[in-house]
């Protein structure tokens, strides 16, 4: 046990004691972290991907606020069960605009990653209002209130500025997306608005919630949740085997 | 003069609040100034009022133990206040309908699981390490606490951390990152109240009067060092506006998750094991009144434990769209630190050697034993689970629940209940706890609690894995996601019992603790001159 003999030195020396522990700890972390950043094919080259439109991003910041990754994840596991209950196994590009993550950690309820699409708008707004009212069996927290919160111009502004942030962490937001950040906001909500698809490609636009006049925190919910998992074109995707 | 200078800067301090609170562009901007309002000016004048009164100088020969005994109290009533919140999330998941209509969009499921959450790791856990770290340094150090009143800024600054971490969940403040829901303002608070507490321990070290560094302070240094640097890595962000709470964090997507998950699983490792460690290796020698069981062993587990939990983080990511390099990594790390945390458990229970017959008469003992054993289980489980085959089963599962459940009520939760009963009396200098029969009542309905609830976690989750993945003969799915919800009721019952029967235990501690300081025979004070070291 010589060796061990040695370690008086470092258990009578704090600082000593305190550095070397630190150096010990970073190791994993760089290791594992580290590449991530610069290995090329950690994030796919796919089609399709685009950063958020304005309404989709406020429909994200209400599922954080509301703390839905707590019971959904949005990650599907490329398991026979999965990819069939879920759809194609979720690729890291589909969250390359994620600030952070959404992956979940635990299904309380079914997986989100590709729910876009799945159900109509009407079901989606009977569901918050009530889930239990189309799933009987459902424990979901009721969201009804998101029917009467109204998106005001400051709503609106407040997103544009969270795009700033996101341009200035690298989201290819162009001078004529941020110009029309306010007006895109409440357009995507209304039919008959300016079309906020010429510059967000795929971008749904309608009323969302089905009150027309008026943009709600349903309409943004709702907005999200139907873009989920549908902007990757599938036919042009090769898997990478080395990944 | 210094007192003055304080005046200016607690003054300074609200006038910018104020200013900040009447530009706020959210509710819980709002709220958190007004927060910070109320405690600048709390503390401004009660400092008012002690200028020109006589200065007690307190003797260097004399622990400090205030901001000890203050946080053993946070620990009690935090600790209720968390598994209270637990017993209602729990219920919420059985009764859907306790997410009440009146209360929506403030009490839902959402919101309140990481106010659990943070409550009982941060809150109760937090304060525990806090004060007995603070405990724990000063008498293997035999030293006073450095820094004078910095303890006191440590204790005060982290309650009001708690304060504004909860009332942001409460009001819709979150960053979205699970066991780091906090926004920038609370977290860079946080940072400045951790370097504080890192001050304050390190410099008790430095000025101990034992030469060697007691092997508990290995454990609590790491545990602060390390916590610091995952806290500042994984909650980088770019506020959207200092007027708002809203910020953006820097990672997305694959490194978010990444830099997310070494941290998640870090803030196991080091707040929940390496600090809670520390507290083992304190309180069960002294409470067993034998030495350590091997100081080799001691050595060789630390190095290994701190170096091998940083790899773990990737076994909560397994099979999805991190690179397989990654996964392969996590889970091989996460395999050999079982051992490492077996040695803790070996050094922890083999302590006793020799005095095994105090589990038949003295129910602390029974509760850090018991402790370490529910460490060591969990710490089998938990490279198990790691295991890629097996966590295609468990993983989205209640069984992660039960699994971090058995870990946190029963090592973390024991390990602090027996440390609570063996503090009091000392610190409130009394000659013994009010009633061993309540300690008694306390460890089986704790320990039947936790049974209770991993057992019906294991049992939902290994069904609703199975059930998720059943085909039939066609190959066709056979249960909807709605079955397997519906199938988990029952167990959701039992879960919740066992909360309430957790819950119960706890609140008789916190009247038997009471009854301590205010009814149990007086002992007189110890001083740190006269003070035994544990080495």
């Amino acid at each position: 046990m010589g060796i061990l003999d040695h370690h008086k030195k470092i258990e009578t020396h704090a600082t000593l004691l305190l550095v070397l522990s630190f150096l010990v700890v970073t190791i994993g972390g760089i290791v594992q972290i580290v590449p991530l950043f610069y290995l090329e094919n950690t994030i796919e080259k796919v089609e399709g991907m685009r950063p958020y439109s304005p309404l989709e991003i406020k429909g994200r910041e209400i599922y954080l606020r509301e703390g839905c990754y707590v019971c959904h994840s949005q990650m599907i596991r490329p398991m026979r069960d999965e990819v069939e209950r879920y759809g194609h196994y979720s690729l890291a590009a589909e969250s390359m605009y994620d600030h952070p993550f959404q992956w979940g950690s635990k299904r309380t309820g079914p997986d989100l990653a590709r729910l876009g699409g799945r159900y109509s708008d009407d079901w989606h707004v009977q569901h918050m209002i009530s889930p239990q009212a189309v799933v009987p069996e459902s424990i979901m927290p009721s969201y009804g209130f998101m029917m009467n919160r109204a998106l005001t111009q400051a709503d609106a502004e407040h997103v544009r500025d969270i795009m700033r942030v996101y341009r200035v962490l690298g989201h290819p937001y162009t001078d004529e997306m941020m110009d029309n950040a306010v007006s895109d906001f409440f357009a995507q909500a209304d039919e008959f608005g300016d079309p906020v698809a010429d510059r967000y490609p795929g971008a749904q636009q309608r009323s969302f919630d089905g009150q027309e006049g008026v943009v709600t925190e349903m309409d943004a919910i709702i907005a999200y949740m139907q873009m989920l998992g549908t902007l990757v074109d599938f036919d042009t995707f090769v898997p990478d085997a080395s990944r | 003069m210094w007192d003055y200078l304080k005046l200016a800067v607690l003054g300074l301090v609200v006038v910018v609040a104020a200013v900040a609170a009447s530009m706020a562009r959210d509710l819980a901007y709002l709220v958190h100034m007004l927060v910070i309002i109320l405690a600048a000016g709390i503390t401004f004048f009660w400092i008012i009022r002690r200028i020109g009164e006589p200065v007690q100088v307190a003797s260097q020969n004399e622990y400090m133990d205030g901001p000890v005994r203050y946080g053993v109290v946070a620990t009690a009533l935090w600790g209720v206040v968390g598994f209270l919140v637990g017993v209602v999330i729990a219920a919420q998941l059985t009764w859907p309908q306790l997410n009440f209509e009146w209360a929506q969009g403030y009490l839902n499921f959402g919101r309140l699981r990481p106010l659990h959450t943070s409550a009982v790791i941060f809150a109760f856990g937090g304060n525990a390490l806090i004060a007995s770290a603070f405990y724990v340094v000063q008498r293997t150090s035999a030293a006073r606490l450095w820094g004078g009143g910095l303890a006191w800024f440590v204790f005060w600054g982290y309650q009001l951390f708690i304060v504004m971490a909860a009332t942001g969940y409460v009001l819709g403040s979150s960053q979205g990152n699970e066991y780091a829901e906090p926004e920038w303002l609370t977290d860079l608070w946080l940072t400045i109240v951790w370097v504080a507490f890192l001050l304050v321990f390190m410099g008790t070290i430095i000025k101990r009067r034992e030469p060697h560094i007691y092997v508990a302070n290995w454990f609590y240094m790491a545990f602060i060092i390390t916590v610091a640097m995952l806290h500042l890595v994984n909650n980088l962000a770019i506020p959207v506006s200092v007027f708002g709470s809203k910020s953006v964090p820097v990672w997305s997507g694959v490194q978010s998750a990444m830099i997310q998950w070494w941290y998640g699983h870090n803030a196991v490792g080091f707040f929940l094991t390496a600090g809670f460690l520390g507290m083992m290796y304190y309180f069960i020698p002294k409470q067993a009144e034998r030495p350590v069981y091997s100081y080799k062993l001691s050595i060789m587990h630390f190095w290994a434990l701190i170096f091998l939990y940083i790899w773990a983080g990737p076994h909560h990511l397994h099979y999805t769209a991190l690179p397989d390099w990654a996964q392969t990594l996590g889970m091989t790390f996460s395999i050999m630190l079982w051992m490492p945390s077996w040695g803790g458990m070996i050094n922890g229970l083999m302590t006793l050697s020799g005095a095994w017959d105090k589990l038949r008469t003295d129910p602390i003992i029974r509760m850090m034993v018991v402790s370490v054993g529910f460490y060591g289980m969990a710490t089998f489980e938990g490279p198990m689970m790691s295991i890629k085959t097996v966590n295609s089963l468990s993983h989205y599962t209640d069984w992660t629940i039960g699994h971090v459940h058995s870990g946190a009520l029963g090592w973390n939760g024991m390990i602090t209940f027996g440390m609570l009963y063996y503090l009091v009396p000392k610190l409130w200098q009394r000659q013994g706890l009010y009633s061993l029969s309540l300690v008694s009542w306390h460890f089986w309905l704790a320990t039947i609690g936790i049974v209770l609830y991993a057992a019906s976690m294991w049992v939902t989750g290994i069904m609703e894995g199975l059930m998720w993945r059943e085909v039939d003969a066609q190959g066709f799915l056979v249960n909807s996601f709605a079955d397997t919800v519906a199938a988990k009721f029952p167990m959701y019952v039992v879960r919740t019992l066992g909360g309430v029967l957790f819950l119960a235990g706890a609140v008789i501690m916190c009247y038997n603790l009471w009854k301590t300081v205010t009814s149990s025979p007086e002992r007189k004070p110890a001083r740190a001159a006269a003070a035994v070291p544990a080495e």
